[in-house]
């Protein structure tokens, strides 16, 4: 079994659901000759022809728009939004219809589309390039957000966000596309969307984060081991609908929770997670929730972008914090 | 300076072709199509389906049925017993005109001022009156199942029907999306996308710009500076064409070929119907607010019900027997269709979950309960 990277299991994945189901298509800007500009769909348009691996004209909302119907149809349309930053046109298809052609029409037509998308910043990426915008789609009904942190989630959630029978926005991580490699088994095996993944167990405090934070704050996990503290490390992975039970037992558990995200602070998903413990688990809190977030400002440009993303010190500075509380 | 001389060289086209002389690159024209005059005579020989007198009777019985349907809804909204409900008065002939050049097999894609379009194709007077009564199961089409439910936000439907003529052409089918969009979708970049890419891929489908001239209050001349609409087509590589939207046998005639072309592989067509919004926007507008009665009388003089019936009359295939029993039987149909709509019971609160995933998540079950346990009280 060979080892990959994050877009070689999202390549794989591609594949992978196109050979099992003729009704998948990918589309989208650059993806058929190109392969993507990060090459995610590299290959694809060799092994499955122009019927199946479609370049569209360069207009954001027209390729959410348009999938919509390929959806309605009978197609499962995977469309790839090149970058975030240009995805903010596709969100009235994407709230207006996507969102809601199943509801407005009582499920005579539906809409199992996903939209792929590379998010975040830390690839010292042109502007517009490293946004992190997951909490806007968060806030619409009828859409799930998936976000994998790791080659075999991307790999498994990827296959599920295809499969399954609602509109998916897919949020890839620039920065982990070629962080690391893991070893893929393509069975065909998907993972469950809906839920959270614990990617450490602990019992002194929970972090809970998703997506390319994930790095830092499994290497905050670690520091703290070294210091005697037992954290557990939570990736959401599915933002919505949200999976708040196993949020809730572990802060029963550790009754003490950092949220660390990318994106701003405020109105950020992070205020979403505090709100559930907040309202659910507020008896088993031993300190106040603090939240390590992307400032309330612009994404800056890349030779700031570090004094931005929210850092390992951030975090550990946080816990402690937390975990001093008495 | 040698970086003077540099720029002086850099224009080569000007230079290879001096403006004096200049090469046309590209021309265009747009034609205009009618057959009938307002008052209802033949202006050349009637294209070859207006031979039959049912064909003529079914599309006059179409309009006059849309008709009494907006009435009524105008009538119900009055009395408060309808949601906002936008008339269609007067622009029957385009609504009815799109469908009946439409094979049952087609989708058909409204914006929402096109019921006679619906009603046509088997959307039911039930189902028009729950949809704009406020009731979710009035896009539950039991007959055209494919078609798309009307679409309040203007022009984003347009990207739908390429994807739906996208899924005909993969599939080799023969088949055509139809989408009906009026003139204000025109000025969204919705629409400019939607053409520019059934373009590239000589898509099955066919746009129709229901142009009734009045986005509310805004006029066509403040909404584009193009002398028409219908050429927004040939900036798309399309056929564009305009035809007289009161004279159904235009629409039907236009829309016919453009249907034809595309299900033969020819690509697609925008047509511009050239209508008039006799009424206010909606039942919550208010037109004298930015336009006169004197704007709006000389245009009840093109009616396309009474143009299409002093044809009929004229050739001989329509009396006044038919007309009375033609509205006697719109007006039982319709006053059915309220009974129906006004004795069905509202869905229950659970339904509000029930279609927003295909499975409820368990994140939404406990909101669903809440909501149950509120119907309850």
């Amino acid at each position: 079994m060979p080892e990959i990277n994050l877009v070689q299991a999202v390549n794989l994945a591609l594949a992978r659901a196109m050979a099992e189901d003729g009704a998948v298509l990918v589309l989208g800007e650059d993806v058929a000759a190109e392969g993507g500009v990060f090459r995610a769909t590299d290959g694809l348009l060799q092994r499955f022809g122009p019927d199946r691996v479609l370049d569209t004209p360069l207009a954001e909302n027209a390729i959410a728009g348009l999938s919509v119907g390929l959806a309605a149809q009978g197609f499962r349309p995977v469309a790839e939004i090149q970058f975030t930053g240009f995805i903010y046109p596709a969100i009235d298809q994407l709230v207006n219809h996507a969102s809601r052609l199943r509801n407005r029409t009582r499920g005579r037509l539906t809409c199992p589309m996903v939209v792929r998308s590379p998010a975040g910043g830390g690839i010292r990426a042109i502007e517009h390039h490293s946004e992190s915008p997951e909490a806007m789609f968060a806030h619409i009904p009828g859409l799930r957000v998936v976000i994998p942190s790791s080659p075999a989630r991307a790999y498994g959630l990827l296959l599920a966000a295809i499969r399954d029978p609602d509109p998916v926005v897919f949020l890839e991580q620039t920065r982990l596309y070629r962080a690391s490699r893991e070893e893929i088994d393509d069975d065909g095996a998907a993972l469950p969307l809906d839920r959270c993944f614990v990617l450490r167990e602990g019992t002194d405090i929970t972090l809970v984060t998703w997506g390319a934070m994930t790095r830092e704050t499994l290497g905050a996990a670690d520091t703290l081991a070294a210091e005697g503290v037992s954290a557990e490390v939570i990736d959401v992975a599915t933002l919505k609908p949200l999976d708040a039970d196993s949020l809730l037992e572990s802060v029963a558990k550790t009754g003490r929770c950092v949220i660390i995200h990318e994106a701003p602070l405020t109105g950020g998903f992070g205020a979403e997670i505090a709100a559930r413990i907040a309202e659910r688990g507020l008896v088993s809190l031993l300190a106040p929730i603090e939240r390590v977030a992307g400032w309330d400002t612009v994404m800056p440009l890349p030779r700031l972008e570090q004094h931005y993303l929210p850092s390992e010190t951030r975090i550990l500075e946080a816990a402690r914090r937390v975990l001093a509380y008495q | 300076m040698p970086s003077a001389e540099k720029i002086v060289e850099l224009p080569l086209l000007a230079e290879a072709v001096p403006e004096a002389d200049a090469a046309v690159v590209a021309r265009f024209e747009i034609r205009y199509s009618r057959f009938l005059d307002p008052k209802g005579n033949a202006l050349r020989p009637l294209p070859d389906f207006a031979a039959a007198r049912a064909e003529l009777v079914a599309l006059y019985r179409g309009m006059v049925l849309a008709r009494a349907f907006d009435a009524k809804a105008v009538a119900l909204q009055r009395t408060g017993r309808l949601g906002t409900f936008p008339s269609a008065l007067g622009q029957e002939a385009v609504a009815v005109g799109i469908a009946a050049a439409m094979r049952e097999e087609d989708v058909f894609l409204p914006a929402f001022r096109e019921h006679g379009a619906q009603l046509w194709r088997g959307v039911s007077l039930v189902e028009l009156f729950l949809f704009w009564g406020g009731d979710e199961r009035g896009s539950d089409f039991a007959g055209p199942r494919e078609d798309f439910p009307i679409c309040v936000p203007v022009g984003t439907h347009a990207p739908h029907a390429v994807g739906v003529a996208l899924a005909f052409k993969l599939r080799r089918e023969k088949r055509v999306a139809v989408c009906a969009f009026g003139d204000g979708a025109t000025s969204k970049g919705d629409v400019a996308e939607a053409l520019n890419i059934a373009g590239v891929w000589r898509l099955p489908l066919v746009f129709v710009i229901n142009n009734n001239h009045w986005a509310i209050s805004v006029p066509l001349a403040q909404q584009t500076a193009a002398k028409t609409l219908a050429q927004k087509a040939v900036a798309a590589g399309i056929e564009g064409e305009q035809v007289d939207g009161n004279d159904i046998i235009a629409v039907r005639e236009a829309v016919g070929r453009a249907v034809a072309k595309a299900r033969a592989g020819g690509g697609p067509t925008l047509i511009e119907a050239l209508t008039y919004r006799l009424s206010d926007h909606t039942t919550a507008d208010d037109a004298r607010r930015y336009r006169s009665d004197a704007d709006v009388s000389p245009h009840w003089a093109e009616d396309p019900i009474t143009r299409l019936r002093n044809y009929l009359v004229g050739r001989g295939i329509w009396a006044k027997a038919d007309e009375e029993a033609l509205l006697s039987e719109a007006a039982a149909a319709v006053d059915k269709a309220v009974e129906t709509y006004l004795a069905t019971p509202p869905q229950g609160a659970g339904t509000i979950f029930d279609f927003t995933y295909q499975t409820l998540p368990k994140d939404l079950a406990g909101q669903r309960r809440a909501a149950l346990a509120t119907e309850r009280e």
